[in-house]
């Protein structure tokens, strides 16, 4: 609180009732710098420290042969643990559906997404969790996520691709690390598709 | 005054009928996604629908209305007649030829394609054309705010420019940059796609350039909202605006900070490397300041009215506010709206916390609080200043007012706060239905019913709000010219800077070409990204 205004002559008062106003601006100013600058901060923090990131890396691929050579031709796609140990997931999204429709991850495990799409834009989340990435024809999307329960959760395609796109949902079972870790071991492509 | 008169009234009433249109439709896709409705038969007409409420909205109310109100703004704080009113409807008849051509275009089923332009799906090409001739139009309207503003300050060297141009013009060429983006990407990919002149296109490199507009078109539609909280607000509760400075600075961060924003709407794409997201995301942190700055200088003022009329002690204040007074109402249903918007949009900004809600229902909530919400209902209070003056008549009823400003704001609170809940639960946008059946999705299902609650309330309010100003009565005796809100302090000498806007349009054009221009290079330059076309309605 400021003290009350002396009497004097009113352009007196008028010049210190403008100072008051301007000095309650200035330190106003100051207070929304301050947060901004403290939100960066935590966004520079929890990006470093923790590597939570967005999807991110330039990376394009041929739209035209996807099918038939490279990394998502349809016998690779699914999880599979790599030679040096990770967990990945290849898919793919088209109208309107996705390749596997049932993806199986184990759960507390570092999982890498590689996706992309063979016409429109699609886009998937799976349910309350953070994977969540846009699936851009000519490109491939890759994220590292981590499913901390078990359970099934679903996964929907979250871009207009065209008038399928409400019926566009896949699913995702998280399961305990042995299971999961004990199922590779006997094929090398794992999914839960119905067979 | 009011050479514009007609030219004024013809904006506002083409807007908001085509908003009224398209509020029904948005009311139509909320009915038919819940429980109450069975699934739609075609969910094309979803999509159709969802198109054409989102071109409507996002295109021609606000255009419309940033031009009429503009306009009007023009000739009241200049004081003379408006030049170029010939050009001026030219602009407006070009809007209304875009518009006709776009809606009978989508409801032909050949432009089902969003209003958000993404690629590889490609439309017919008269929706485009029309999208083109809208922007054409208003940057007529540009080019008149620009060559008005300085015919004046020639005759009046020296003088500040009133707020409310100044707001205005800023504004104006904020739009006239920002659609550069979105016109880039039609006339270089899509219209060629659209013609039939090329089969494919670089979907990640369209992505990007529409980002370029996809946000700061956010502030566009909010600078006439904003222009009514500085320059009509104090005055209409009885009071002055606290700082005339601070309302500049506004406009001018605003034209600075908009720009180089857009990347935010992408985090979760392959195409843009994480390094420009980080810098778009510090950037769009940068662009909550401007209206940190207005939430203190607004609430000051009224600070200052409410003491005035004997309110004492830290709160009292707020209780010896003319809380009858619909601007007082208005401003404060902007405000509260604003917060939660403004703080979902913190989050939506934010790098990392983007993830959780990206594409989500939560998305939805948030643009339709900050647009449909704070910005739409100061809309409605610019209409229903201004309409004495177009209309000459009397004072329009107060309750009537004060009604439909209740229920918008209502309605808009019961449609959004279930969306932002869903939103958090996974709920994916733009989907003609959820299968209830889904055990996973059953629980969700009364959040879509209540959202078509307050679609219905929304509905209700916006045939009020053209109820009020269609039965305005005109009155023999000649209305008293409008003025602004004055200043407290109104004597401070602005600085040059602050009187013109050549330093901010600058520093605008250097962000971008810094915050776009190597995203831009680069896409166009990478390697397989021209993917096949898919034309819509040709099922």
């Amino acid at each position: 609180m400021t003290s009350p205004i002396q009497p004097g002559s009113s352009a007196d008062n008028h010049q210190i009732s403008e100072d008051v106003a301007n000095a309650a601006e200035r330190r106003w100013a100051i207070i929304v710098i301050l947060i901004i600058l403290s939100l960066l901060a935590m966004m520079i923090f929890t990006g470093l420290h923790w590597a939570a990131m967005p999807p991110s890396r330039v990376e394009s691929v041929d739209v035209r042969t996807l099918h038939i050579k490279g990394e998502f031709v349809e016998s690779n796609l699914g999880t599979t643990v790599e030679k040096d140990g990770r967990v990945v997931v290849r898919l793919i999204a088209q109208q309107y559906s996705f390749s596997p429709q049932c993806i199986v991850v184990p759960a507390g495990t570092q999982v890498t997404f590689r996706g992309t799409s063979t016409d429109a834009i699609h886009g998937f989340v799976i349910g309350r969790t953070n994977a969540n990435t846009m699936l851009v024809p000519g490109f491939v999307s890759t994220f590292t996520t981590s499913f901390p329960k078990t359970g099934e959760q679903l996964m929907p395609c979250h871009e207009y691709c065209g008038i399928g796109h409400e019926a566009m949902w896949a699913h995702v079972q998280v399961i305990s690390p042995e299971e999961f870790f004990a199922k590779a071991k006997a094929s090398e492509r794992l999914n839960c598709v119905p067979r | 005054m009011f050479h514009a008169r007609k030219l004024v009234l013809a904006h506002f009433w083409v807007a908001f009928v085509a908003f009224f249109v398209a509020i029904l439709l948005g009311e139509w896709q909320m009915y038919i996604r819940s429980p109450l409705h069975a699934w739609v038969n075609n969910p094309e007409h979803y999509y159709r629908s969802v198109t054409a409420h989102g071109t409507v909205m996002g295109y021609v109310l606000p255009t419309l209305v940033a031009m009429g109100f503009g306009y009007a703004i023009t000739e009241i704080t200049l004081k003379r007649p408006l030049i170029g009113l010939r050009w001026a409807w030219a602009g407006f008849w070009l809007v209304i030829v875009g518009t006709l051509m776009a809606a009978a275009t989508t409801a032909a089923g050949k432009s089902s394609v969003l209003y958000t332009f993404y690629p590889p799906m490609i439309a017919s090409p008269f929706y485009y054309l029309g999208i083109v001739l809208v922007v054409v139009g208003s940057w007529i309207w540009v080019a008149l705010m620009s060559i008005n503003l300085r015919a004046w300050k020639k005759a009046n060297a020296g003088e500040t420019v009133p707020l409310a141009m100044y707001g205005n013009v800023a504004g104006a060429y904020l739009w006239a940059w920002t659609s550069v983006g979105a016109a880039s990407e039609i006339l270089v990919l899509i219209l060629p796609a659209s013609l039939g002149l090329t089969d494919t296109i670089n979907a990640g490199l369209a992505r990007v350039l529409f980002s370029w507009t996809l946000h700061a078109i956010v502030y566009f539609w909010l600078v006439p909202a904003y222009i009514v909280f500085y320059t009509i607000f104090p005055k209409a509760i009885g009071g002055r605006l606290y700082s005339d400075t601070m309302g500049r600075i506004a406009f001018a961060l605003f034209l600075v900070f908009s720009m180089p924003i857009g990347i935010h709407h992408l985090f979760a794409d392959p195409q843009v490397g994480s390094g420009f997201k980080f810098v778009h995301a510090a950037m769009t942190a940068m662009v909550s300041i401007p209206t940190f700055l207005t939430v203190f200088t607004i609430v000051a003022s009224a600070e200052v009215v409410g003491r005035l009329r004997g309110g004492t002690g830290p709160f009292g204040w707020v209780k010896s506010l003319p809380w009858s007074n619909p601007m007082m109402l208005a401003v404060t249903y902007a405000f509260i709206m604003l917060g939660f918007g403004g703080a979902g949009g913190l989050i939506n900004m934010s790098y990392q916390l983007n993830e959780t809600i990206h594409n989500t229902q939560w998305v939805t909530g948030h643009f339709h609080l900050i647009f449909a919400g704070a910005i739409v209902i100061m809309y409605f209070m610019a209409a229903y200043e201004m309409w004495p003056q177009l209309k000459n008549s009397a004072p329009l009823s107060a309750g009537l007012i004060r009604a439909q400003l209740t229920l918008w704001f209502v309605g808009m609170m019961v449609l959004t706060m279930p969306w932002h809940l869903v939103g958090l639960l996974g709920a994916p946008r733009r989907m003609a239905y959820y299968d209830y059946t889904n055990p996973a999705l059953h629980p969700q299902a009364i959040t879509v019913t209540m959202s078509t609650f307050g679609g219905l309330l929304l509905v209700i309010s916006a045939a009020l709000f053209i109820y009020v100003l269609a039965t305005a009565r005109t009155q023999s005796a000649p209305v008293a010219p409008y003025s602004f809100s004055k200043a407290v302090h109104p004597h401070t000498k602005t600085p040059a800077s602050l009187n013109s806007l050549g330093l901010w349009v600058a520093m605008m054009i250097a962000l971008t070409v810094v915050n776009y221009g190597y995203p831009i290079a680069q896409l166009a330059a990478t390697p397989n990204a021209s993917v096949p076309i898919i034309p819509i309605g040709e099922r």
